[in-house]
């Protein structure tokens, strides 16, 4: 395909919109829309897009936008949206309606810092606040990545060993709104990838059945536990995802850990988004110098690859984690995952975590050489440590 | 469907038609469930069929607990806000797919008049094609009964334990304000007048809006026998007035108070203290708001044809 040059907004909205399409011959495609910077371009977009049989619903805010989806999902039509920030945390009751519903329905989710201060700028805050939702978390590096996954989210969230939704992550204007060549699908190789929707336990007029009234205890909880069960099957079902994408698209949607040069590195960094990028570069750079470092990128989130981490942790003995959110009295959340899931596994492994870009500053190389420094100089972890923080005294008198 | 006769929770079997099944949990003299009956009755007669969507409400405790429902129709529970928005998207599959079932909202006060209102006025304002009935028990009676913007003034809540202070929201003049095509209120002491609504309501299209006093023996303090005797007594003094909107412009008053006291309304629940209740200022409100309906209706007809 020639590439094209788009936003990752744009290109996560032309996936959004060719993945709706690729459900024409079935019972459609709906989507419940509500703008919020740096999101808005994916709205519009496919608030634009020409769908044979569709519903684009401009709705009142991102809690019905959600509702949108979930009534569109219940009666059998491929449904999204997107959002960012507040606007997902307004939202994030339904959230958790969609997943505990099963409903198979695929979110593009900006990150942005949550406000207040009024903050506009890359913080992934937002998408892990809603951490414990029975949502499958999927973070893009790049509008490539951004463009195959969320192609690829449809076809994990609707598959009926999953029957989950899944939710999409891009850093704000550092993807959402930079320019980069793109290969986007073309529709007859989507409608290949993505077969017509069929939802299971979709509502029939002719079969009176309540979903989502009351259960007893014992009944919500064995739904938990096969709700638990589906997502233990997610990185199964991804690979597979994944690899019929690289067979259809030629491309490599990426896989859900990312190594690189980890086979001998005594020293790892863990890194999300963006700042991936970046780490991979210093990395690069280290490692010509002799150093043993090495960088894992984690795509997945939700759920939390806990034994790929440790497969491709065997070797090192110090891992720093580049944390670009802050949960209140733990530090940065993929760290503390991290140090739960090596407990009992790995107890050797110091876990170190860095809070790096938390509300949208630059996290430059020189940055992640200073967090490489330390992480190789410690005897053992710490607290969270701040990186970047300038003390403005001025400003604070 | 099954070759069995439908059966309720209770293993009672229903017809057909059964919308309600016997067994569900509602109180003795609840409102909604003499209200869903007329529903489910109109819709056999119209030979259609319908999805509920019901948001935090009575109405959605109704169904029972899981695997059974109370129900005899599909059900999607919806957060408190959310059911209109629900049934958009619904109904928009419904659309899409050529299908000619309704979609129908079935809600109390607090997920009509407080929580879910902005929902609704988005839905009303894009014209969704759904029906949507507010069962108003005036109360939030499935937390225990707390005070609503639908307690009218006087009422005595958990949340107003001397009376609530501010007036009901007029509520189908909000809604009539967005030119949805049908706005009506419903009494179930006016079976007909009930039925025929409905019926009109499911022929046309677009947003439907029915608001229906519903009877809380619970959270009115009233004697279950005497729910339907109540509702009455509103419509006959002029303080739950009969009437319907087309487009938002044109009205017509359906039954005409016939004089009755607002106090005999008062008097047979023991959640008004009348000692608190200025009645005669009451008396005035329920005068005012028929004529200026009266006004409307002859100035703005609806004329024969619905
Ligand atoms: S509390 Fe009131 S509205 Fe709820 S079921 Fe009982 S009577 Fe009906």
């Amino acid at each position: 395909m020639p590439l094209e040059l788009v936003t990752g907004n744009h290109a996560a909205g032309h996936s959004l919109a060719v993945a709706g399409e690729a459900n024409r011959s079935a019972r459609g495609v709906v989507c419940g829309i509500y703008p919020i910077t740096p999101q808005t371009e994916i709205v519009e977009f496919v608030a634009r897009f020409p769908f044979t049989k569709g519903r684009v619903v401009p709705v009142e805010s991102e809690h019905s936008a959600m509702g949108v989806a979930i009534g569109g999902s219940v009666a059998g039509a491929r449904a999204f949206t997107a959002s960012s920030s507040n606007g997902l945390a307004y939202m994030a009751e339904n959230v958790m309606v969609a997943g505990f519903y099963r409903l198979p329905i695929v979110m593009v989710a900006v990150n942005r810092t949550l406000g207040p201060p009024w903050n506009i700028w890359v913080d992934q805050g937002d998408t892990l606040m809603l951490r414990d939702f029975p949502w499958i978390q999927l973070y893009c590096e790049s509008n490539q990545e951004v463009a195959d996954t969320t192609l690829l989210a449809f076809r994990l969230a609707e598959d009926h060993r999953i029957l989950l939704p899944a939710l999409v992550a891009m850093d704000a204007f550092i993807v959402s709104h930079t320019q980069t060549e793109t290969d986007l699908a073309p529709q007859e190789l989507v409608d290949r990838y993505l077969p017509p929707l069929e939802l299971p336990h979709r509502i029939r007029p002719d079969d009176p059945r309540t979903i989502g009234g009351l259960a007893w205890p014992a009944e919500s909880l064995s739904m938990r536990v096969e709700f638990d069960e589906a997502m233990q099957r997610v990185p199964e079902v991804y690979e597979e995802a994944r690899e019929a994408f690289l067979d259809l698209f030629g491309r490599d949607p990426g896989a859900a850990v990312q190594p690189f040069a980890c086979d001998d590195a005594d020293a790892v960094l863990v890194a999300t988004g963006t700042i991936a990028t970046t780490a991979r570069e210093v990395v690069r750079r280290r490692r010509e110098r002799g150093e043993r470092v090495g960088l894992i990128k984690m795509k997945m989130f939700r759920p939390f690859p806990a034994d790929e981490l440790v497969r491709l942790l065997e070797g090192a003995d110090r891992v720093g984690v580049l944390d670009r959110n802050y949960a209140a009295g733990i530090g940065g959340v993929f760290g503390h995952d991290l140090k739960a899931a090596m407990q009992g596994r790995r107890d050797d492994l110091l876990v170190q975590d860095y809070l790096t870009g938390v509300c949208g500053g630059d996290v430059t190389p020189e940055m992640i050489d200073s967090v490489l420094d330390d992480l190789l100089e410690r005897a053992s972890a710490g607290r969270p440590v701040w990186v970047g923080v300038e003390a403005p005294e001025e400003a604070r008198k | 469907m099954s070759e069995a006769p439908a059966v309720g929770t209770s293993g009672i079997p229903c017809r057909e038609e059964c919308l309600l099944r016997p067994g569900n949990t509602n109180c003795g003299g609840c409102g909604m469930s003499v209200g869903l009956r007329f529903l489910g009755e109109a819709l056999a007669e119209a030979g259609q069929r319908c999805s509920l969507v019901i948001p935090a409400c009575c109405g959605i405790v109704t169904a029972g607990a899981f695997p059974t429902t109370s129900y005899g129709v599909p059900v999607v529970a919806s957060t408190f806000a959310s059911a209109p928005a629900v049934a958009s998207g619904m109904a928009s599959v419904r659309d899409l797919n050529g299908e000619t079932d309704q979609v129908i909202c079935w809600a109390g006060d607090g997920g009509t008049y407080d929580i879910g209102l902005a929902t609704l006025s988005a839905a009303a304002e894009r014209n969704e094609n759904i029906i949507y009935v507010c069962y108003d028990n005036e109360i939030y009676g499935n937390t225990g009964g707390q005070r609503s913007s639908a307690t009218p003034p006087g009422a005595r809540t958990a949340t107003t334990p001397s009376g609530k202070p501010e007036q009901k929201k007029d509520i189908v003049a909000v809604m009539a304000a967005h030119g949805v095509p049908y706005a009506a209120t419903l009494s179930i002491a006016h079976p007909e007048d009930f039925r025929r609504k409905l019926r009109t309501a499911l022929r046309l299209e677009g947003m439907r809006f029915l608001l229906m006093h519903s009877p809380c023996p619970t959270g009115w303090k009233s004697e279950p026998g005497e729910s339907v005797e109540l509702v009455r007594l509103a419509v006959a003094s002029g303080l739950f007035p009969l009437y319907e909107v087309r487009d938002g412009e044109r009205y017509r008053i359906n039954v005409e108070p016939d004089g009755t006291d607002p106090l005999e309304y008062f008097k047979r629940q023991r959640r008004f203290d009348l000692g608190r209740i200025d009645i005669d200022e009451v008396r005035q409100a329920c005068r005012r708001r028929i004529e200026r309906l009266r006004a409307l209706s002859e100035r703005f007809p609806i004329g024969a044809e619905a």
